[in-house]
């Protein structure tokens, strides 16, 4: 496969190993909550937004007068999608060259209550994924997965029409601090958003070092009919396209019935 | 009003649907066609997934011309023994056609393929439709009165094997042509996602010389088998059938169908044939300027599964 972008191969290792970095000298510990655990699919749903809020518990070892940063992280269910690029071949446009993203984030919001810039070095952004820039999008390159840097083509042509949907999205004014230790930020979701398990990550730094992280999560969920039918898509594709074809012949029947003009 | 699509996942204005599948409807009806090939690009650009829409156009097709084949079936305008022939061949060619397309999408050049037969289909069967149509029309202007069935000019067709008698149709024709043309249709159909009605319409009267009174009916028997085929063989194999979206343009399908076909009535044959020809041209140039000219995004995504 052709690579056109040179690969800084940041590995899943790194990955791995960001969190280790916590030392444990500060005892800064955060307490936070969803607005919703559990947002419901329903005939008129059109998008929501649920909030987040929480606050930064001190204990005696903490320095007095510690003013704090904060990113929160949310990451949809995970899928393999393919970014195609066009090129004109024979006077027409076609699809030539591809790049698979694997097991990516459907959804991937980062919100932060200043710039990543002026919350950690450029090192610790990147070893903490802050900012869609140093999320890892893991590509598979030839025989390896690997994540590109951020100006490759095709990365920033995916986190761009991801954003176009409002499904990847990046604020670094949305988290607000109410009280030095109290915030809330809000968690916008589009109406064409992705079923399943979403990941909150909240992190929270002093002085340009992670101080304290945790987790958190929610789920977005089909229920009632938009349930039934999907399921019953799923599950028992024959008797569902049977009912589809049975609805479509009765749909036919009856408009031929209520229109006839003999 | 805003509803969700339980396969499509995305809410969508329940009117403007219903508007699409009534302005749809309201021309399939018109001129006895499908009106697939107009449905399925109006669903994409709307935002619903391609592979949704085609799946679910196909319940919509199969709706309308259920609605359509009663109408004609009680004005006895449908030949019965033809339809069974042409069905013969077209339920082996969908099969080949679904067959076709699972191969071609491991290839990963689905989208062109589809592109580029729709943009030489489209403008081959509408630019000799619109011809045909003009012809008819500046030779009834000049007075000039051409049978439509010209008796004794039998072409190489009419010397083939197998010979049946169709007698609702009153022709007598080898059952052979009519099997080739059945299987060429479903598997244009399936790979296309299209009735194909369009293209079967011309091919039976220009080719087949079947009489214009059976030829909508017949057809539109054609189309409603496949298209509960294509519905059942999309709903097993990539559980992509949205019922709520389906139902909502049949229900503006069906009813713009009954004020097409009204409507339909009302126009002159070759005046009606001109328009479908233009229809069918507008949408060929349409496929054709989108891969000529530059797009305003030369980049794609889609999503290959593995959610969750």
């Amino acid at each position: 496969m052709m690579l056109r972008a040179p690969i800084a191969a940041i590995g899943f290792a790194l990955a791995l190993g960001a969190g280790f970095a916590l030392s444990d000298a500060h005892a800064e510990r955060l307490i936070v909550s969803v607005s919703n655990h559990r947002v419901t699919v329903t005939p008129n749903y059109s998008g929501e937004e649920l909030v987040l809020f929480g606050s930064v518990e001190k204990d005696d070892k903490t320095p007095a007068n510690r003013t704090y940063d904060l990113v929160v992280t949310v990451s949809g269910p995970r899928a393999d999608m393919v970014t195609r690029r066009k090129e004109r071949k024979f006077g027409i446009w076609v699809n030539t060259d591809y790049r698979q993203f694997l097991k990516v984030p459907t959804y991937l919001a980062l919100f932060s209550n200043r710039p990543f810039d002026a919350i950690a070095s450029p090192e610790v952004q990147r070893r903490q994924q802050l900012g869609i820039n140093n999320v890892l999008l893991t590509q598979r390159v030839g025989p390896d997965y690997a994540d590109v840097v951020p100006n490759d083509a095709f990365r920033s042509a995916f986190v761009r029409l991801r954003s176009q949907h409002g499904l990847y999205r990046e604020a670094t004014s949305a988290v607000t601090f109410l009280t030095p230790t109290l915030f809330r930020t809000g968690i916008p979701l589009p109406g064409e958003v992705p079923i399943g398990t979403y990941d909150v990550e909240i992190k929270l730094f002093a002085d340009g070092a992670l101080v304290a992280r945790t987790d958190t999560a929610f789920e977005i969920v089909k229920v009632g009919f938009e349930q039934f039918v999907a399921n019953t898509a799923r599950q028992n594709g024959f008797t569902y396209g049977l009912a589809v074809a049975f609805m479509a012949l009765m749909t036919g029947w009856m408009a031929s019935i209520v229109f006839r003009k003999d | 009003m805003q509803l969700y699509l339980p396969i499509a996942d995305i809410p969508v204005n329940v009117f403007l649907i219903l508007a699409m599948g009534a302005a749809v409807g309201f021309v399939s009806g018109m001129f006895g066609i499908g009106g697939g090939f107009l449905m399925t690009p109006l669903l994409i650009f709307v935002g619903i997934a391609p592979a949704v829409a085609v799946a679910s156009v196909a319940s919509h097709i199969a709706a309308s011309s259920f609605s359509g084949a009663i109408s004609y079936w009680r004005r006895r305008a449908i030949d019965p023994a033809l339809a069974l022939v042409l069905l013969s061949g077209g339920i082996v060619g969908t099969a080949l056609g679904v067959w076709t397309f699972t191969q071609l999408r491991a290839l990963g050049q689905l989208d062109l393929l589809i592109a580029l037969s729709y943009v030489v289909l489209l403008s081959t069967v509408g630019g000799l439709m619109f011809w045909e149509g003009l012809r008819a029309i500046l030779r009834a202007r000049r007075g000039v009165v051409v049978p439509l069935r010209r008796s004794g000019s039998h072409g190489w067709i009419h010397g083939l094997p197998l010979k049946m008698r169709f007698k609702r149709s009153k022709i007598y024709l080898s059952v052979i042509p009519v099997v080739i043309v059945g299987l060429v249709i479903g598997f244009i159909g399936a790979v296309m996602g299209i009735g194909g009605g369009f293209i079967l319409i011309p091919i039976m009267i220009y080719l087949l010389r079947v009489p214009t009174s059976t030829v909508i009916g017949t057809s539109m028997v054609l189309t409603l088998v496949t298209m509960v085929i294509a519905t059942m063989l999309h709903a097993v194999t990539n559980h992509l059938v949205d019922a709520v979206l389906a139902l909502i343009l049949m229900v503006g399908g069906v009813t713009g169908a009954q004020f097409g076909a009204r409507a339909g009535q009302k126009i002159r044959g070759e005046h009606l044939r001109l328009l479908l020809g233009l229809l069918i041209l507008a949408v060929g140039i349409r496929f054709a300027i989108e891969l000529v000219i530059q797009p305003e995004d030369l980049f794609t995504i889609r999503e290959t599964g593995g959610a969750g």
